[in-house]
């Protein structure tokens, strides 16, 4: 159910890489899942300079608000602008049209210490229920 | 997570069947949501929505001594109320701290049915026990929580519904009235009562019909609910969550609910909460609307002429009223309508404004 063309992040963030230094970040079907229903994401601003785990943001679901941490080093330079008006679409297509921001990576190698979708998967079935 | 000592109501497998997301809440593995709270929380004030609510206490005190050992308890008039009918009360310390809240209903002359909190159902029933063993003898407590269940089908569209299989007795029943029925050829108790903000009822039945009984209000249209929502729309309706908005550190003065305390009869707490009810109070909990789309959540503090001046004790979007709200304790000369305040949401000032309760009145109720 994990896409295998991106890698993962134990914190429940993907980044798809375009086949340059370029990256698509999101968050997985899991966590949102586990959030419900998203009402409201605070992403960073275009320009924005971030080290791999650092905090990229914020998504607010009903129940709860949790931390979002960018999955590789880089500067922001695009952010998902459709999501201010749907943040459902994290919720409806988590893997796709919710897609949080693009970004610049400074560091391709922190690619290899990301997991793969098989790694992920297997790191979900060890997460306690 | 430990999930060995949790106990399932009589639905568990029910909300498994229909892909609830289970969590532990007060000792019991409940339901969350299933189809999202957003989605549940419209479908109740649309159409109808089904709660399991089992989790709570129901206390049966029965005897010669059952209504004055209710008075003596909770802060409204139990030997007043008639035959049939139910209220809301709270149940408090000597300090006028609120031990619980809870909806009783009179079933007979000398019988009560008393639905508390799954959180501090031992706590009522030790307290109530303490006071049949000094000073009510002539009244006997009978917790039978496990042997029955409990049913809300809250929404516009509840009435009809539920008229529609019991032959036509719920339309029938006014607010905070109950009866004896047959739903689905099944024995239920129905009042109508609920914790959303609608017109509704909930259905206490035994145990082992609660199935059939759901089944049967899904077929009426219900929409299975859970508790995610539930939060949603009591907040929404402006009605105090205990453990929250309302404590053993909070009295019924301070949370705005002297309505439902009668001053002129003896009860535990009675005397502060008459000094409380003449001198006032120094906090009061009142109702927020916080601009932008932050949520204000939970123990979030609120600032007004640049000072602490309370803090936040519930929180959400309202989906019905598309602003976010709270329900927040602010020191009284912040708690007028109308008081502009700034809520420090992860250190980011958010406006708010204090906002008569509830957020949200069904069209036509009350």
């Amino acid at each position: 159910m994990n896409p295998t063309d991106r890698k993962y992040s134990k914190d429940h963030e993907w980044v798809l890489m375009d086949g340059s230094s370029k990256g698509v970040v999101g968050i997985t079907k899991f966590a949102q899942d586990h959030l419900g229903d998203v009402v409201y994401l605070d992403l960073p601003k275009v320009g924005t300079k971030l080290a791999q785990f650092d905090k990229l943001g914020e998504v607010e679901s009903v129940k709860a608000v949790s931390d979002i941490f960018s999955p590789v080093s880089g500067e922001i330079v695009e952010v998902n602008e459709s999501l201010s008006g749907s943040p459902e679409l994290v919720n409806e297509d988590p893997f796709g049209q919710g897609w949080l921001v693009h970004i610049e990576t400074s560091d391709p190698s922190e690619l290899d210490s990301l997991l793969t979708a098989e790694q992920y998967e297997a790191f979900l079935s060890d997460l306690p229920s | 997570m430990n999930s060995e000592n949790l106990r399932r109501t009589a639905l568990y497998q029910t909300h498994v069947d229909l892909g609830a997301r289970i969590v532990p809440f007060a000792g019991w593995e409940m339901p969350l949501e299933y189809s999202g709270i957003l989605d549940e929380t419209k479908a109740v004030r649309t159409r109808a929505g089904i709660f399991d609510v089992s989790h709570m206490g129901r206390l049966y005190i029965s005897g010669s001594d059952a209504a004055s050992l209710l008075d003596w308890v909770v802060t409204a008039g139990a030997a007043s109320l008639r035959l049939g009918r139910a209220r809301y009360a709270m149940i408090c310390n000597e300090a006028g701290g609120i031990i619980d809240d809870t909806v009783f209903y009179r079933l007979d002359d000398e019988s009560y049915l008393l639905v508390c909190n799954a959180g501090n159902r031992n706590e009522v029933m030790a307290l109530l026990d303490r006071w049949v063993q000094e000073r009510f003898g002539g009244a006997s407590v009978d917790d039978r929580t496990l042997s029955t269940a409990m049913i809300a089908f809250q929404g516009p569209e509840g009435a009809a519904g539920l008229d529609g299989l019991c032959g036509g007795s719920a339309s029938g029943l006014r607010p905070f009235a109950s009866a004896q029925c047959q739903v689905a050829s099944r024995s239920a108790l129905i009042g109508r009562t609920g914790y959303t903000g609608e017109d509704g009822f909930e259905l206490i039945a035994d145990a082992c019909d609660a199935p059939a009984i759901w089944d049967t209000l899904m077929d009426a249209g219900g929409s299975p609910c859970g508790l995610g929502s539930r939060d949603v729309l009591r907040l929404e309706a402006g009605l105090a969550l205990h453990g929250h908005d309302i404590t053993p550190e909070t009295t019924p003065i301070e949370a705005g609910l002297g309505r439902y305390v009668q001053l002129d009869k003896e009860f535990v707490g009675a005397e502060v909460l008459r000094r409380q009810s003449a001198e006032g109070t120094r906090r009061r909990l009142v109702g927020l609307v916080v601009e932008g789309k932050r949520i204000p959540r939970e123990g979030y503090a609120v600032h007004g002429n640049g000072e602490a001046v309370g803090t936040i004790t519930s929180g959400s979007i309202s989906p019905s009223l598309d602003r976010n709200i709270a329900l927040a304790y602010v020191l009284e000369g912040f708690s007028t309508p109308g008081q502009q305040v700034q809520v420090d949401i992860r250190g980011q000032m958010a406006e708010g404004v204090v906002t008569p309760l509830p957020f949200y009145s069904r069209k036509g109720g009350g």
